[in-house]
């Protein structure tokens, strides 16, 4: 009988133990796959109930029904319309209904136009998205080799949502004791930015943005010590901070870049690599030319802890996923983001016959 | 089998504690009333105290103390004296060596001045009980192997505080207190220096790390085992045929071919032991010293292989655009 209970004692302790052993994640629904040479660890670990709570809240919308091929032009029927003009109304009205989709489904027009006087320009949300049409055709003409055929719209982003879920602000951290008490260094505390760790917190500050960012390329490229390397063992941390926000704004692993036997080197990495590293320019200069520069438009509410502009990371289009939307086509339904111009500053070839009147129905004097 | 059948066994017999042998002239006594308690008894022995402090031990705890204050007091300040946030974020909490830019120089008390203290106290702290540790062996007429495995643990952390970030030239490179900031100390060196796992003193640390796994379960293992036959009395049953130790040894000779003796098997552990520290002080002295990217230089001597390039047409974008990142 002792000797049961005994048995009986061990069997549980040991089931205990395994289940402790597991963590808080039971080894099922997880999936690895090969993605490089044989004994290299490289592999993409994804997880079956992460990958749909990722895609939980993401609905591709329908696209609008297209516009007719001619019209005359929005800029020359509507007032204050300063980046679209080149748009015939059809098409004008077409992208105006689609962003109020991407963006402010509940808000609907209002959220940046005043009921009544769409043309006033006091309203700061559509200073900011005019800007941000601009920011859009750039990143799908110049920045191909990040955003490659798919390019983006504002849905990529938005998802709905007047302000994108992720963004970020200078993060000052925890307030600290002054005086001689000893500082943080940007450092160890639970950081959000960096999945938890103690790594340096704010990793967007120093690397996503400003003239001169933080260096990333921080790991010697030969074997012995030359005496021409600067960086130490901080720069490190930080650098491994901004790697674990990628990770993370893309369900990634670090092998779906690099070899990790040896980071830094080029040839043996994943061609996402070269993907990522255009990706971090773009950042870098859509957060410098386009997010910052915004700065005066914004309410205080909209401002960060350090009255600094919302900016954007690689999460902000990402969202979890390595290929943002599932790779969802959206662009190719709006060709209208591809036509984003100051008026006049395009050659004159395009399409739509400015010399039409405006015979049309739409009683709305809408603008972009 | 009934415990107490066995002769070497679990059975606690309570009686007066034992107040230990006199100690030499000029010692001070062993302090408070030695007591027995049930629950030690089931992980080691039930008799709790006298303990010898002495003046080394008495230093060596004051400045410990001080160590940990100054680390803990560190941490509620980082946190602006909030005591819940403490708690919430201790193990994230640190307390960070100076920056680079002051050298081996003595920096303010925010900026790492705080660490170089701890790091002071919490030595000598730790080289006060290494001597308290090989005196009280001495008293008792003891070899001092229990103290310079000791030592070799002082080594590493030597090593990693004191002895590299001097050779490196700043304090920068030393490991800050606190827990997972140690951790991610240890992550960030590995990236730094190019692959920590392609440094051969790592790689024979680890080997004796999981060496004394090993050697230890085979030898607590073997001596349980031939507990029945009093194991636990090895050394006087080795020359005999039949105890214990000799159906120790033969278990092993006819399990493996070969068996360590019930001598040379504590040295077997404490050399893996003592040695897990030693190569692994070695490989981090090396690092950044001698060599700054541990991949490369084991592809150099042909330690590690060179795979096939699976994605030929990966290039540096910096170097096509002609700019850095």
């Amino acid at each position: 009988m002792k000797t049961m209970t005994r048995k009986t004692t061990t069997v549980a302790a040991l089931a205990g133990a395994a289940l402790l052993m597991t963590g808080c994640e039971l080894p099922i629904g997880i999936e690895t796959e090969q993605t490089g040479y044989r004994g290299l660890g490289m592999e993409q670990v994804t997880k079956r109930h992460l990958e749909a709570m990722k895609r939980s809240g993401m609905e591709i919308p329908e696209p609008e029904r297209p516009a007719a091929a001619a019209g005359p032009r929005a800029g020359d029927i509507y007032e204050n319309v300063k980046v679209l003009g080149d748009l015939n109304i059809s098409e004008f009205n077409r992208l105006m209904n689609a962003i109020t989709a991407w963006v402010a489904p509940e808000e609907g027009c209002n959220y940046c136009h005043t009921p009544g006087n769409f043309a006033d320009e006091n309203v700061y949300t559509k200073i900011v998205s005019r800007r941000m049409l601009e920011m859009t055709y750039t990143i799908n003409q110049e920045w191909t080799a990040h955003v490659g055929e798919t390019g983006v719209t504002c849905y990529t982003c938005h998802m709905g949502n007047p302000v994108p879920e992720n963004i970020w602000y200078e993060d000052p951290g925890f307030k600290q004791a002054g005086g001689f008490a000893a500082s943080r260094m940007g450092q160890n505390l639970a950081g959000t930015n960096v999945a938890s760790a103690s790594l340096p917190n704010d990793v967007f500050t120093p690397f996503l943005q400003g003239d001169e960012p933080k260096n990333i390329r921080v790991t010697p490229r030969t074997s012995l010590p030359m005496g021409d390397n600067p960086y130490n063992l901080v720069d490190a941390e930080w650098v491994h901070g901004l790697m674990i926000h990628f990770s993370v704004a893309l369900g990634a692993n670090c092998t779906t870049c690099h070899n990790t036997n040896n980071f830094p080197e080029w040839q043996t990495s994943p061609p996402q690599r070269v993907t990522a590293w255009h990706g971090i320019e773009m950042v870098r200069a859509l957060n410098n030319q386009y997010l910052n520069p915004l700065q005066p438009e914004y309410p205080d509410y909209r401002l960060g802890p350090t009255g600094d502009a919302p900016k954007t990371n690689c999460a902000t289009c990402h969202n979890g996923l390595q290929l943002p939307l599932d790779r969802a086509q959206m662009l190719k339904d709006y060709p209208e983001l591809n036509r984003v111009n100051h008026r006049g500053a395009q050659p004159a070839a395009t399409t739509s016959a400015a010399a039409e009147t405006a015979g049309d129905a739409d009683a709305e004097a809408v603008e972009g | 089998m009934a415990e107490y059948q066995n002769i070497f066994n679990r059975v606690q017999v309570q009686a007066e504690p034992e107040a230990g042998v006199p100690l030499p002239n000029g010692d001070r006594e062993r302090i408070g009333k030695p007591l027995l308690f049930y629950w030690a008894g089931k992980l080691g022995n039930a008799q709790i105290g006298p303990i010898y402090l002495g003046w080394t031990g008495l230093a060596s705890i004051l400045f410990g103390l001080m160590a940990i204050l100054i680390i803990g007091f560190n941490f509620l300040a980082q946190v602006n004296w909030d005591v819940i946030q403490f708690f919430r974020q201790l193990f994230w909490l640190g307390l960070e060596p100076p920056q680079a830019q002051y050298g081996l120089g003595i920096p303010p008390l925010a900026e790492g001045g705080w660490w170089l203290m701890a790091g002071f106290f919490l030595t000598t702290s730790i080289l006060l009980w290494w001597v308290r540790m090989y005196r009280r062996a001495r008293a008792l007429n003891m070899g001092t192997h229990v103290a310079w495995a000791f030592a070799a643990a002082i080594f590493l952390y030597l090593s990693l505080g004191f002895f590299r970030p001097i050779l490196m030239g700043d304090w920068s490179e030393a490991v800050p207190f606190g827990i997972f900031p140690h951790l991610d100390w240890t992550t960030a060196f590995s990236l730094k220096y190019g692959n920590l796992y392609y440094n051969p003193f790592h790689m024979l640390c680890i080997a004796f790390l999981y060496g004394s796994a090993v050697l230890f379960a085979m030898h607590g293992a073997t001596v349980l085992a031939v507990g029945r036959y009093g194991g636990e009395r090895e050394l006087e049953q080795i020359t005999d045929r039949g105890t214990a130790s000799d159906r120790a040894m033969l278990f092993w000779r006819w399990t493996m071919g070969f068996n360590a003796t019930m001598e040379s098997i504590h040295r077997w552990g404490w050399w893996f032991a003592v040695l897990v520290p030693i190569t692994g002080g070695i490989g981090i002295l090396l690092t950044g010293t001698v060599v700054d990217n541990w991949y490369l230089w084991a592809i150099d001597h042909g330690v590690a292989p060179s795979y096939p390039i699976v994605h030929p047409n990966v290039e540096d974008p910096a170097m096509l655009q002609g700019m850095s990142q």
